[in-house]
């Protein structure tokens, strides 16, 4: 039975790795979870230099689901090179750093400073509702996202995959400007724009008013923007949202995702992402699958 | 050390009105210590996320801890409808704990507000000092678990409407009664906090206070939960501490509140 993926010349010993920002660097879950399971660790956002983050409240339940206005707190791209990737060199598992920045020039420092260090891919997240510049309008505008990627891979020492937001009108075109300005690779979906009001307090619950949502309430639609963004371009796709076991898992892989992430499912059950690998294999025990890019893409 | 496992209610009753006292039976009870809390999951599916509760006493011998919980939304009351014999997933213990070692020698004042009264009782239990005062504050007469503190310390009772004990805060308590104090542990809302913290520095003593913040992750991975610090916190290193990791217990200094 073979489970092992290959993105952009990378070899995956299985399609799962973990949603930017809900796992830290793997070394809070590392407790209970084997992170030599995993295909891949993806770490939370990191800037060129450290960002305090947005005020509380910042995370709230809503309905099969959450809010989160993190506001991309991480401790710069320093610290992280000193502790979060020696620490996940320890594991038998491949190592996907996310990228944050306000502009194109902090996005660039992030890239070249971890030209040198021993990290398998990179993921720029141009799809962060949740802080007032740069992010999001990199990810809500075709040119500007083109524009970045081929910034970013003129200096990139590494496979570069652009983070896309669903909060748009056509997935398929960004899909398309990523490529275009050289993407190795896409994935999707981050969290969708929402809002929460306490109606007793009359105020809204997050301290910045607006928060992004992910959990299985958005799954269905995130499996429907990875069949159109896959179906859109050539380049492989990271499937996410509302992952929650390996079902969810194989739906993005049959809708064309070549790997999947698993986010705020970790909050939910901190077990989930072995869950989700354990249940994989099962699955394909159970339906004679040998070969896990069988599955990739079937459902035209 | 930190556990995921599937725990046992051995007895849940409410104590009081809308207060549920819950026991379980759960091996990470030998590693908890008090002021540090446990992510409790309810099973509902639309309510996803993990309920932090503060441990209100550990029992290693029956290897059980005791929750009690005040009813205020889906998963408070999802929990209060359970039964002994019920199984819940939990993850602990989370979070630091009272540094009650901090009170030898000393004269320590520990003090609980409404639902900050529970994680106070194991404190109470444990720490080593000259002399332990408790002090609760409750709004009226509704004094739960008050009479499981009397074996443990001298207690002493403020009540907003005056019912029982001091009229007023617990603040009002302690300068009223004269209570020999050289450090303080807290929990409770968040004015009464900032009272303590208001309080120690003018009298330059310690206090430490327990603080309460939304959560996701409940580990330090989503960074949901910070509070404002005085230093670099270690994580990030932007004077953000997790209320999950590095707290819920801050030196008062330590934290802008
Ligand atoms: C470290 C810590 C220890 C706690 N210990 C106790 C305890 O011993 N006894 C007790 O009665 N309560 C305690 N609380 C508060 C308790 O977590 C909340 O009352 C509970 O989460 C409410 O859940 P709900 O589903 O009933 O309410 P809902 O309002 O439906 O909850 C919606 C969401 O908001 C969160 N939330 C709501 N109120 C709070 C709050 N005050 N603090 C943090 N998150 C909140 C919930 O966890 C949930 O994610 C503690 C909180 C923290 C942070
Ligand atoms: C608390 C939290 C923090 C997140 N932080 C980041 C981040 O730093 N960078 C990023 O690209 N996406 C971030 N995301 C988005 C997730 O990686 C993922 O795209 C989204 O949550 C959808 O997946 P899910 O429904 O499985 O959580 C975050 C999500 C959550 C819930
Ligand atoms: S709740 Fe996730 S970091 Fe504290």
């Amino acid at each position: 039975m073979n489970t092992s993926v290959k993105l952009c010349g990378v070899e995956f010993k299985n399609p799962v790795t973990t949603a930017s920002g809900t796992f830290g660097s793997g070394m809070e879950y590392g407790e209970f979870v084997d992170l030599n399971r995993l295909g891949a660790v993806t770490t939370k956002g990191v800037a060129s230099v450290a960002w305090p983050g947005n005020p509380t409240v910042r995370v709230t339940e809503v309905y099969g689901g959450m809010l989160n206005a993190i506001g991309l707190q991480n401790p710069g791209i320093d610290v992280f090179c000193q502790r979060d990737i020696p620490f996940l060199k320890q594991y038998d598992t491949k190592i996907i750093v996310n990228v944050c920045g306000k502009t194109v020039e902090e996005y660039l420092k992030v890239v070249e400073r971890l030209a040198s260090e021993p990290v398998d891919m990179l993921e720029i997240n141009v799809s962060c509702p949740n802080v007032k510049e740069g992010a999001i309008a990199f990810g809500q505008d075709a040119k500007a996202l083109e524009n970045i990627t081929s910034e970013i891979k003129k200096i990139a020492k590494q496979p570069v995959i652009m983070k896309l937001s669903p909060n748009v009108t056509r997935i398929a075109d960004m899909a398309k400007a990523a490529q275009a300005g050289g993407a190795d690779a896409i994935s999707l979906i981050n969290t969708i724009t929402g809002m929460k009001i306490d109606i007793n307090r009359r105020k809204f619950v997050l301290a910045n008013k607006t928060g992004g949502m992910s959990g299985p309430a958005i799954k269905p639609v995130a499996v429907r923007m990875v069949y159109e963004a896959s179906h859109a371009v050539d380049i492989p796709v990271i499937g996410m949202g509302g992952i929650q076991n390996a079902e969810d898992a194989i739906e993005f892989m049959m809708a064309g995702a070549t790997m999947v992430a698993v986010g705020a499912a970790n909050f939910m059950n901190p077990m989930a992402t072995i869950e989700v690998v354990e249940g994989i294999e099962k699955w394909m025990q159970k339906n004679n699958v040998s070969d896990i890019n069988e599955i990739i893409g079937c459902v035209e | 050390m930190k556990k995921y496992e599937t725990g046992v209610i051995t007895s849940i009753k409410e104590i009081s009105a809308g207060i549920i006292d819950m026991s379980v039976k759960a091996s990470m009870t030998s590693l908890c210590l008090p002021g540090q809390f446990v992510m409790i999951y309810p099973n509902d599916k639309s309510t996803l996320l993990p309920r932090p509760i503060s441990i209100c006493e550990i029992d290693k011998a029956k290897e059980e801890l005791r929750f009690v919980f005040r009813i205020v939304g889906k998963g408070t009351a999802e929990f209060s409808t359970m039964k002994a014999g019920d199984t819940v997933r939990l993850l602990g213990p989370a979070g630091n704990g009272f540094p009650f070692d901090r009170a030898e020698g000393k004269n320590a004042v520990l003090i609980g507000g409404g639902i900050g009264v529970p994680p106070i009782l194991e404190l109470s239990k444990q720490v080593k000092a000259k002399k332990v005062s408790t002090l609760l504050g409750y709004r009226n007469n509704d004094l739960f678990l008050k009479d499981d503190f009397d074996k443990y310390s001298d207690v002493y009772i403020a009540t907003e409407d005056g019912s029982v004990g001091t009229k007023g805060n617990v603040l009002d308590c302690l300068k009223s009664q004269d209570i020999p104090c050289d450090v303080i542990m807290a929990c409770g809302p968040m004015p009464m906090l900032r009272a303590i913290k208001a309080f120690a520095e003018e009298r330059g003593i310690e206090a430490y206070i327990s603080l309460e913040e939304r959560m996701a992750c409940g580990v330090g991975a989503c960074l949901g939960c910070v509070c404002k610090t005085t230093n670099k916190d270690h994580h990030s290193h932007v004077n953000n501490a997790r209320v999950c990791t590095e707290g819920p217990v801050f030196e008062a200094r330590e934290v802008e509140i």
